[in-house]
């Protein structure tokens, strides 16, 4: 059991935290035809707007009702209805997703009522989808504002059951987690179609922040599930939740259309895949192919062969919740001691963290623990690179955003395969560092008079 | 101390500006606030500008004053570079919460201002205010007061909230932080006839480095630079400068030219992007040093360095004429690196087919038309499909833009580059000038692309979705041709001007109906121009285009 807490400091120095808002838009890009909105100043749009583009390396549609200082003060209906007209007639979307951000809500703009408006006032609206979250910027964080965005699709764009309707037994609904890659979601898409499933993914990031080349130019996203598809999700056998941050979509999903859902908390390592492959394999039914039988021997024997390195790594980790948990527990059940975890907001898996506490604060927290601690690998998003330098320790970045190197979308740590190469990557690291960083010398193991002092250089 | 909304009116006030000065009393009350049009706009916001503008100060402390998202989700992202402290590099925000909103946040700022010292004990601490403490009528500037006096430290507000307008707008309102807070606080150890500042220069990928070395071997001593590499000590004694050059074209003009009034600073804009621009530019720092006051020799030294680095350069660049030769560039960008970057492209043999100006001022367009020749194909706001047709038609070989518009033309297969301030490369001065040449190099001549463009297997060649696109906008443009009545329609919905979204027809129906001839008889029946004003120019080129034979008096 891990005690959370949360940082009493009043400045928070190198932020580990990004905003509500920008997860929010984040899961309408998983959308077809889709253009994600933030009312609020331009800047609550350009900053995240360049964060993704960044980190994805692609052109990102995004957009801004633009507010000044007065609209702000005197209520954004205006500003909505016309950035609402102008989105619509210029890249002709098949669906709008509204976030508010910290000005608008601290003004109280009633962005629900004014959509009802706009709707009565446009007729040409009034079916079009438009789908609206509250996401404050000074609350909660970019997780919470993907889980919550995720949860309204469900309740406005599935249809709900009709008594007495046919389920698909082949189709599946997947509900991931935004610490899920595009890399991820499509390996995830391989193993579900392996079991002869039909998987529906809400969002699809896979389909639209994969890199491809697209057909065509548009100025909103590229690919993603489509709102077609999304409408039918009720017809579904079951839900898969990946991340405790979907069961709140799950839930939503089971209430308006009556399908079953399973919570699967991590995907990453030997275990967890067990579960979801065994579960896969019940609903559809089917024995599991050789092909997974065949990964999960490769997994094990790269459990083997990496142990030597993750065992006994004192770790450091700052990221997201669901991301904490997921790779902390990977790394635990791998002999490594979880000796810092930082996060950004409240969760219930945070307890759950296989360590002493579970820290809500800042990567400066998390640097300076880690050296208090002594950690010798440090896991974070890109901002954690200085905190890296000055540790001097080995780094691997995980999680959102990652704007310093290349692949961002194609990493992968779900399946046996994908937690395969994610512990060889680490242990690869590992060794870079020791070779670069900790030769023997003839003093590494000379006793000095305040006591033995080893510096032990794990042998290959 | 002035308010918020008087410094933004002094800001538009500025007679330094070109583009301010041709305005009349009500539009420059509205100033650079150009009002956005939601949902069809992507810049940043005012903030951000202040930020980009002073976060090059490195030994400064910046505190951002807001909800997470102004810091949390745009720290760390702009590549300056610093020769000693990294503390600008690390992020520091109140990162307020619903508590704070509810009773204020002043208390947190304070006691964050304290933190800070505390932790970090920089000689100064910048506290940037945001739009929801601005809201809530958080008093920036009287916690900074109140701390500066507590802690015995500077602690400057700067006052830029990011709703009061856009980048350039913050980036003025920065410099009038300085202006109203640090500049003329210290005093140099000593000073020399050779001192001068550098005004708007951010040292990207430690680009200045690339220059520096020429004006210290002819002892020029840089007193500050605002705000590249800069330390707050040199600005705050930055008064005592003999002459400044202000490099990044409007950007911080209000400092440039307050200081002149002040403190009688000459100032004079350049630029360090190609090579004819870095020579001017020496030799104006040189005589305008030697006016005030600097021995005439120094004009004699600046003469052979130039005349050395030059040869150098050119010798460099030699090399490339043969690979550039009937290579054609498109430029995406905005502002001084317009014109600069067409100098310098020029004098390498390539052909520029275009550059943006949306950024630009009057003045930046001016000097592209004069570099350029009158029929310059300045691009205000190409979709990607026209601006991908624009490579494709072989009108351009290489995209050369800032981040955001880079997917174009590398989605296209087509050779692109970076030359805004994401880029990881150093473009300044002659060495930078040669550094471009080989990355430009480096991109046409990538066997990748033939490659890339060959088509898949399984699809035909020709077939594929950039020629589907070209093909579509050639029947568009064949069904014009062919329906004289289509073609006029499409002529008179040309959009003119973008901010008030008014056509062509509605302007020329107005001018016939009121016979009118000036853009402010325009503007009072269709609104036009009454936006930013960029599309004065347009509206002048229409109104010389009527029939017309009535003049009248000019308003």
């Amino acid at each position: 059991m891990a005690i959370v807490t949360t940082s009493k400091k009043a400045c928070s120095v190198n932020p580990l935290k990004m905003s509500q808002p920008i997860g929010g838009s984040f899961a309408f890009m998983g959308l077809r035809g889709a253009m994600p909105l933030l009312h609020g100043s331009q800047g609550c749009t350009s900053f995240g707007l360049t964060l993704f583009v960044r980190h994805f390396k692609e052109a990102v549609p995004m957009q801004t009702t633009a507010m000044s200082e007065v609209a702000t003060v005197l209520g954004g209906y205006e500003n909505v209805e016309q950035a609402i007209l102008n989105i619509y007639n210029r890249t002709k979307p098949e669906i709008i997703g509204i976030n508010s951000t910290g000005v608008t809500e601290t003004k109280g703009d009633d962005v629900e009522g004014f959509i009802r408006l706009i709707r009565q006032k446009h007729p040409q609206l009034e079916k079009f989808p438009l789908v609206y979250v509250s996401t404050p910027d000074f609350k909660d964080a970019f997780q919470d504002g993907w889980e919550k965005t995720v949860a309204r699709m469900v309740e406005v764009l599935v249809d709900p059951a009709e008594a007495g309707a046919v389920r698909d037994p082949a189709r599946v609904n997947v509900l991931p987690g935004c610490h899920l890659t595009p890399g991820d979601l499509d390996e995830l898409r391989t193993i579900i179609e392996d079991f002869g499933l039909k998987p529906s993914f809400l969002p699809d990031l896979a389909g639209s922040l994969d890199g491809h080349i697209p057909d065509e130019f548009t100025p909103t996203t590229i690919g993603g599930i489509g709102v077609d598809e999304i409408a039918t999700m009720g017809q579904a056998a079951w839900t898969i939740a990946i991340g405790a941050q979907m069961k709140r979509a799950a839930e939503a999903m089971q209430q308006r259309a009556g399908v079953p859902f399973r919570l699967f908390e991590r995907l990453c390592g030997l275990a967890p895949n067990d579960e979801f492959i065994a579960f896969l394999s019940e609903i559809s039914g089917r024995p599991v192919p050789a092909k997974y039988r065949r990964q999960r021997g490769q997994l094990a024997d790269a459990m083997l062969d990496t142990h030597f390195h993750i065992g006994g790594r004192k770790l450091a980790i700052g990221a997201e919740p669901d991301l904490l948990f997921d790779l902390s527990s990977m790394l635990h059940e791998m002999g490594a001691e979880v000796a810092v975890a930082v996060t950004t907001t409240a969760s219930p898996v945070l307890e759950r963290v296989r360590t002493q506490e579970v820290l809500i604060g800042d990567l400066e927290d998390l640097e300076d623990l880690a050296k208090v601690r002594g950690c010798d690998l440090l896991i974070t998003h890109s901002h954690g690179r200085q905190a890296a330098s000055r540790l001097k320790i080995p780094f691997y970045r995980a999680g959102f955003p990652m704007f310093d190197r290349l692949g961002a979308g194609h990493l992968l740590s779900v399946g046996y395969r994908g937690t395969r190469d994610l512990i060889f990557d680490l242990a690869n690291l590992v060794i870079a560092d020791r070779e670069a960083n900790h030769q023997p010398t003839p003093d590494t193991w000379r006793t000095t008079e305040s006591g033995l002092q080893v510096v032990p250089p794990q042998l290959h | 101390m002035s308010s918020l909304s008087a410094t933004i009116q002094d800001v538009f006030n500025e007679p330094g500006c070109g583009k301010n000065a041709n305005k009349t009393e009500a539009e420059r009350k509205k100033g650079c606030t150009k009002q956005l049009q939601p949902g069809g706009a992507a810049g940043g916001c005012a903030f951000d500008g202040a930020k980009i503008a002073l976060q090059p100060f490195t030994d400064v402390a910046h505190l951002v004053h807001g909800p997470i998202a102004c810091e949390g989700n745009s720290w760390d992202n702009r590549g300056s570079a610093s020769s000693g402290s990294d503390l600008w590099r690390r992020s520091f925000t109140t990162d307020m919460n619903e508590t704070d909103i509810v009773f204020g946040g002043e208390k947190r700022l304070y006691k964050a201002i304290k933190e800070v010292i505390e932790k970090y004990d920089p000689p100064a601490i910048f506290v940037y205010q945001t739009c929801v403490p601005a809201m809530i009528g958080d008093d920036i500037n009287a916690v900074c007061k109140a701390a500066a006096t507590k802690f015995g430290k500077p602690v400057i507000p700067v006052n830029s909230p990011g709703f009061v307008g856009p980048k350039n707008l913050g980036n003025k309102l920065a410099g009038e932080a300085l202006l109203e807070h640090v500049i003329g606080t210290a005093e140099p150890d000593y000073s020399t006839p050779y001192d001068i500042n550098i005004i708007g220069e951010y040292n990207l990928s430690g680009e200045f480095w690339q220059i520096k070395p020429l004006l210290d071997e002819l002892g020029i001593r840089i007193l500050s630079c605002i705000s590249g590499d800069g330390k707050y000590r040199e600005l705050a004694y930055s008064h005592r400068a003999k002459a400044a050059m202000m490099v990044c074209s409007k950007a911080m003009i209000n400092v440039a030219r307050k200081m002149e009034e002040r403190y009688g600073i000459p100032y004079f804009e350049g630029s360090f992007y190609g090579i004819q621009d870095s020579s001017d530019s020496l030799r104006e720092i040189a005589r305008m040093l030697i006016e005030r006051g600097a021995p005439g020799e120094l004009m004699d030294r600046t003469e052979a360095v130039i005349a050395r680095e030059e040869a150098k350069a050119w010798a460099a660049i030699e090399r490339f004429k043969p690979r550039f030769k009937d290579k054609k560039v498109l430029l995406i960008t905005g502002g001084v690196k317009s014109w600069s970057v067409v100098a310098a492209l020029q004098e390498a043999g390539l052909e520029i087919v275009g550059t943006s100006v949306k950024k630009s001022t009057k003045e930046d367009k001016e000097r592209i038309k004069e570099l350029m020749g009158q029929d310059a194909h300045m691009i205000e706001d190409m979709t990607p499909r026209e601006m991908y047709k624009m490579l494709k038609d072989a009108r351009a070989d290489i995209m050369l833009s800032g981040g955001k518009s880079q997917f174009v033309a590398l989605k296209a297969a087509m050779p692109w580059l970076d030359i805004n301030q994401e880029r990881c490369h150093a473009y300044m001065g002659y060495i930078g000038m040669v550094k471009l040449m080989e990355e430009i190099e480096k991109a046409l001549y990538n066997p990748m692309w033939a490659q890339l463009r060959r088509p898949a297997p399984w699809d035909d060649a020709g077939v594929n979705w950039q020629a589907k696109a070209i093909a579509q906008m050639d029947a568009q443009a064949a069904e014009i041709a062919a329906d004289p009545a289509l073609a006029e329609a499409t002529r008179r919905a040309k959009k003119i001007c973008h901010c008030k979204t008014v056509d062509l027809g509605s302007i020329e129906d107005a001018i016939a109906a009121h016979g009118l001839s000036t853009v402010d008889a325009v503007k009072e029946h269709t609104n036009a121009s009454g936006g930013c004003g960029a599309c004065k120019g347009r509206i002048e080129d229409i109104l010389a285009a009527q029939p017309t034979p009535i003049l009248q008096a000019a308003e």
